[in-house]
């Protein structure tokens, strides 16, 4: 690891005063690693972006203004509606009702300026579990009256609340992702670590067992297996399982990538001073060879994210992967599967923003990640 | 050359025949059989159940023997050209695959060229001009191309399309979807084939420009560059004589892995666009369960992928010396 700390810094960035040759001689890898990501300037946008994008997903009840069940069908694919301010009745919206107009058969939405629904923060509203254990019925904007609807970014085809079904939503896409990249992660640890530390015959089965795997069409398997989930199952036993033929097709660039860097650490002299200690192989696996790569893996781990987020998303969407009533952007994205709806309902691609932006965010925190993680990083 | 060239002709079958065994082990996951799913299709539909078809079945099918036998049944009965029947269309699998397989061929080869068209010049101009404001532009460009859901990119497109008026669905405008080839109907294929070819190509073009630009960079600033350069080459021939054939090689031998991509996007986009290609076919096999169309039309695109990937490879081994003597 010391080995790592007497390097020269690579880039003399505006920021050359916090130069890690001063002052940070001794300072361990990571923080040397965080040093270099801080510079990073896309990337430490993404982590922002990532941060908000979790906590709204962990706090869901609190943030989305209702419950993910709740709908009014006279509403159904109800257009946005922009909060207005008066001095009179602060922010507020008026309702308005859908009515198929007879001469265009259209679905048209009048306002009802009559009344009037007041908007606020930190209002009472539909109760839902905090954290999944602490009851509450606050939420952080909505319509002041509890019982009141209000469509910021318009309404479903259901007639639940886009934004609320959307926040919602990132619960199962975010952590789909996480869930299946670890389910992977273990998988490629396991096998490309045996396949890069003892080399030989059992290297040569395991790369052309990856080269196989490598060689399906990942959608139309992922499809074959997603089909062969009975749907009468329940929507958590549905998630685990689409979580887990995600990561269990997804080991494989892990697992190349791990067996690379095991093949290239085990000629290095550490290694070998190592051996010729009679330190076993667990042992140098373990305690010599995974820290110094671990933040290449995780790198490349953070760049396999999106990829999962995006395979939820493509499967639930195709009509094999979650299903109603389980909440994901890709079950939502179901409502926008044709041109028509799009035309008289364009919000209907909100959730498709959302999917954008999660997986934009990773991808330039992989890539900050992978930069800064590799000292002898090359910087284009 | 020729040793190469068996050596990798002989790994494809090994390859070839465990992709059989993974899809056909994936189409008889489902609960249920063959039989009883049909037979269910059927008396739906009202039809009457004839048993002795049902017998028939059971008998060439192997169907209630064990997963070896019908497999074996499943393998013997394709190379004899029956793949086996589909309960859905009541017709040969193969029938219908016949039907929607030079569209999809089409389809995959119009997009990997137009990919490699877009990509290359673009992966090549963004290493040379670093840092400028087309390289900027074209990884920018090229981030939100990897981020975008691919049916995303259809359903925008087609969206676009439909308020200016456009039909932009299918591979036919209507009036030639039953007409004979001429030269109209290709003109008007053409006019279609331009949107799922765009979207399809996205993300595989965004990868290539990445992958190209990369190998550039690392290139170009090799000393042999240098070299060239201090004794007066001009610019283009040094960059396009050298450093652009090198940038080539791991470009060539990962394009069969481009391959499995074109057909994953092509799934869903066919499916959004309403496509006749085999996409849309093996969704609505799958989710009915027809396990032999479904698991013939997975081994075709598998059986497609292996042998796009034996073309790179043997189109390395073709441009790069090394390859051919196992040396690199």
């Amino acid at each position: 690891m010391t080995l790592h700390t007497e390097l020269p810094p690579q880039e003399h960035g505006p920021e050359a005063e916090s130069d890690p040759r001063v002052k940070g001689t001794d300072a361990a890898q990571w923080r040397l690693v965080w040093r270099r990501f801080r510079r990073h300037r896309l990337a430490m946008i993404g982590m922002v972006v990532m941060v908000v994008m979790y906590l709204v997903a962990i706090f869901a009840g609190f943030v989305a203004p209702f419950s993910k069940s709740s709908f009014n069908a006279e509403q159904a694919l109800q257009p946005p509606q922009l909060p207005k301010f008066s001095t009179e009745h602060g922010l507020h919206v008026h309702p308005s009702v859908g009515k198929t107009n007879l001469e265009t058969m259209n679905l048209e939405f009048v306002e009802d300026e009559t009344v009037i629904i007041e908007l606020g923060f930190f209002v009472k509203g539909d109760s839902y579990q905090l954290l999944g254990f602490i009851d509450a019925d606050r939420h952080l904007f909505g319509p002041k009256e509890p019982g009141e609807r209000w469509y910021p970014l318009g309404g479903d085809r259901s007639g639940a609340d886009l934004l609320s079904r959307t926040i919602y939503g990132a619960q199962i896409s975010l952590s789909i992702g996480l869930l299946g990249v670890a389910g992977s992660l273990v998988l490629g640890l396991l096998i490309g670590g045996i396949s890069g530390y003892f080399g030989g015959w059992v290297d040569n089965l395991i790369q052309r067992v990856i080269e196989i795997i490598m060689s399906i069409p990942t959608l139309p398997l992922w499809l074959g297996l997603a089909a062969a989930i009975p749907p009468r199952w329940s929507s958590t036993f549905t998630y685990f399982m689409i979580t887990m033929i995600l990561s269990l097709i997804g080991w494989t660039t892990l697992a190349r990538v791990i067996r690379g860097r095991l093949l290239q650490a085990r000629g290095e002299d550490f290694v070998m001073a190592a051996r010729l200690d009679g330190v076993s192989s667990a042992h140098i696996i373990g305690r010599h060879l995974l820290p110094s790569f671990a933040s290449h893996i995780i790198a490349t781990v953070s760049l396999a994210v999106p990829s999962m987020i995006l395979a939820e998303t493509a499967l639930s969407f195709l009509g094999l992967g979650l299903r109603s009533p389980a909440v994901s952007w890709g079950v939502l994205l179901q409502d926008a599967q044709n041109v028509q709806t799009l035309y008289s309902a364009p919000w209907l691609l909100i959730p498709g923003i959302a999917v954008v932006l999660a997986v934009v965010a990773f991808n330039f925190v992989g890539d900050g990640l992978r930069d800064s993680a590799d000292p002898y990083g090359r910087r284009d | 050359m020729v040793r190469f060239l068996v050596a990798r002709l002989l790994y494809a079958v090994p390859t070839l025949l465990a992709i059989s065994i993974i899809v056909f082990a994936i189409i008889q996951l489902p609960p249920g059989d063959y039989l009883t799913t049909l037979t269910a299709t059927m008396q739906e539909q009202g039809q009457v159940v004839d048993e002795a078809f049902l017998e028939a079945l059971r008998v060439r099918y192997g169907l209630d023997q064990g997963f070896l036998v019908q497999y074996g049944k499943w393998m013997t009965g394709m190379f004899q050209g029956d793949f086996g029947l589909s309960f859905q269309y009541s017709r040969p699998v193969w029938d219908l695959i016949a039907e929607r397989l030079p569209l999809t061929l089409l389809l995959g080869v119009a997009t990997m060229l137009v990919t490699w068209l877009i990509a290359l010049p673009a992966g090549i101009y963004s290493a040379i001009k670093q840092r400028s404001a087309g390289d900027y532009a074209i990884s920018g460009l090229g981030f939100l191309a990897l981020a975008i859901p691919n049916f995303l990119a259809a359903l925008l497109l087609a969206y676009v399309g439909f308020l200016l008026g456009q039909n932009v669905g299918g591979m036919f405008s209507p009036e030639f979807a039953n007409t004979p080839w001429s030269w109209a109907k290709i003109v008007d294929l053409l006019a279609h084939l331009w949107i799922p070819v765009l979207v399809i190509g996205l993300g595989g073009t965004a990868g290539i420009i990445r992958v190209t630009r990369a190998n550039m960079l690392d290139e170009l600033h090799k000393p042999y560059v240098t070299t060239a350069r201090a004794k007066g080459m001009p610019e283009g021939r040094l960059v396009t004589k050298y450093p652009v054939r090198i940038a080539l090689n791991p470009f060539i031998s990962t394009s069969g892995w481009h391959l499995p991509a074109i057909f994953d996007g092509e799934v869903i986009v066919a499916q959004v666009l309403a496509l006749g290609t085999m996409g849309p076919l093996l969704l609505s096999a799958l989710k009915a369960q027809d396990m032999y169309l479904a698991g013939a039309i997975l081994l075709i695109i598998a059986v497609l992928t292996v042998v796009g990937t034996l073309i790179s490879d043997v189109l390395l081994a073709l441009v790069d010396p090394r390859v051919r003597f196992g040396k690199a």
